[in-house]
């Protein structure tokens, strides 16, 4: 199985192809050098396709697709938007495609994007024609439950489709907390139940929460995990309530990050990336020293993994889409950085060496087999 | 009559344009115009223009000298609208 990741980032599209051993890397681009890429998506229905979600500093977002595995891109005809504002209602306009996610695998050519300001939109043609999912968009309860904007806007992201049931949906908002449907996108119901907001004055809110990423294992869709701003979780569905996971975490480390990461087969594994959440939140590696954690058991341990990557003054973010796995049972562990590095590891996060320097801030990492 | 007037592309937005900087279109108020430039290319209305037809926060349109700030603005034959992108930093 060879393997490839999509770097995108700040100023362009980047490739890393590696032979069949992933021994050997080989760094590609850039493509479409400029523009602002936020994330780069393959269709595993149609492991030729990919998405990409872009804009430029001046230019409004968009989504560029590919039907050759990233050699050309073709602009969608209608790319993601709200719809027309009616009289007194607030006129929202797409800043940032920041967000895709391929639909079910029995729903060729549906695709689901989100934006900031916090939107959902879905395509049923491969990503050439976006409309917005108006049970989110137009839901009475959306400016109440995405209310608070991070620094950098609000972003809607994490679309998560149950592999068993297209209409089964979850979607994540920084700042908002994390919503489930089970109509397709037609009603939305917040799932936020032991979810920390400790920069909320009432810490026990139905919504309003803060998640950075959550993810759903593709073999037992029921456990879903996330990476808060406040703490690290699990949840076993049909349970509502999350638990925190992160408190088995070193307290001098902490269970602050963005990304979280599951193994391709085995629920119990997972990885994350803590940062930095002390006082005005840094949000760098803590002390300087970069580290992975994984976990074996669901979140009753965690084990430090740092071999190969730098042991001090290494001070970088690791944004929540700048890290994935690939589909080796030995699974491979990549992570870019906002100072433009792209970090390997083939077993598992025992091992890391860095497969690329100099590169401009790494918003996504993407694996594509 | 056929009103027609200059369209200048700034570079960020040649990409829709086959690399051209100036393209003859037709329409008498801002509006008419980048819908003719919208047909002759696909795409590049949305990139300055957002889903409730407000210029972008980084976009200007100039009608000759003057900064046109709504899509109503009129266009006479002859006139130069001047698409410009503004963004500093790095």
């Amino acid at each position: 199985m060879s393997s490839m990741l999509w770097i995108g980032t700040r100023k362009g599209l980047f490739a890393l192809r590696a032979d069949g051993a992933r021994r050997s890397w080989k760094l590609a681009g850039p493509q479409f050098l400029g523009h602002i890429i936020h994330h780069v998506v393959q269709d595993p229905r149609e492991p030729r396709t990919l998405l990409m979600a872009a804009k430029t500093g001046h230019l409004g977002p968009t989504v560029f697709r590919s039907g050759d595995r990233g050699r050309s891109w073709r602009e969608a005809a209608q790319p993601p938007a709200f719809r027309k504002a009616l009289e007194g209602e607030e006129a929202r306009a797409v800043q940032r495609v920041f967000w895709l996610t391929p639909g079910h695998r029995n729903e060729t050519g549906t695709w689901y994007a989100g934006s900031s300001p916090a939107g959902l939109f879905r395509s049923s043609d491969g990503g050439e024609r976006w409309e917005p999912v108006a049970g989110f968009n137009d839901n009475p309860m959306r400016p109440k439950w995405a209310a608070f904007p991070t620094p950098d806007g609000e972003f809607l992201h994490s679309i998560l489709v149950d592999p068993r049931d297209a209409r089964h949906l979850y979607i994540a908002i920084s700042i908002g907390g994390v919503f489930e449907s089970t109509d397709a996108g037609a009603s939305w119901t917040p799932l936020n139940e032991g979810i920390a907001a400790d920069f909320l004055p009432d810490p026990n809110v139905p919504f309003g929460h803060d998640p950075h990423c959550v993810v759903q294992h593709p073999a037992k869709p029921d456990r879903l995990y996330q990476q808060n701003h406040c703490g690290l979780y699990r949840l076993d569905r049909p349970e509502r309530r999350w638990q925190r996971i992160g408190t088995a975490m070193p307290k001098k480390i902490g269970d602050i990050g963005f990304p979280i990461v599951v193994h391709p087969s085995d629920p119990d594994t997972a990885w994350v990336l803590p940062m930095d959440g002390q006082t005005v939140w840094p949000r760098t590696s803590i002390g300087g020293k970069p580290a992975v954690y994984a976990t074996r058991d669901g979140g009753a341990s965690w084990r430090r993994l740092d071999r190969g990557l730098p042991r001090s003054q290494a001070w970088f973010t690791v944004l929540r889409q700048a890290m994935c796995a690939d589909a080796h049972e030995r699974a491979g562990l990549y992570f870019g950085t906002t100072a433009g590095e792209v970090w390997a590891s083939t077993n598992g996060g025992g091992n890391w060496r860095c497969l690329a320097r100099h590169l401009p801030e790494i918003y996504s990492v993407s694996h594509a087999a | 009559m056929l009103m027609s007037c200059t369209v200048r592309i700034a570079s960020p937005l040649r990409s829709y344009t086959a690399g051209a900087a100036t393209l003859s279109l037709g329409g008498e108020t801002l509006a008419e115009v980048l819908s003719a430039l919208e047909q002759r290319c696909p795409g590049i209305r949305f990139r300055m223009i957002d889903e409730h037809d407000r210029i972008r926060p980084h976009m200007r349109l100039f009608v000759n000298n003057d900064e046109a700030r709504e899509l109503a603005a009129t266009v006479r034959d002859g006139d130069t609208v001047h698409v410009i992108c503004a963004l500093s930093g790095g």
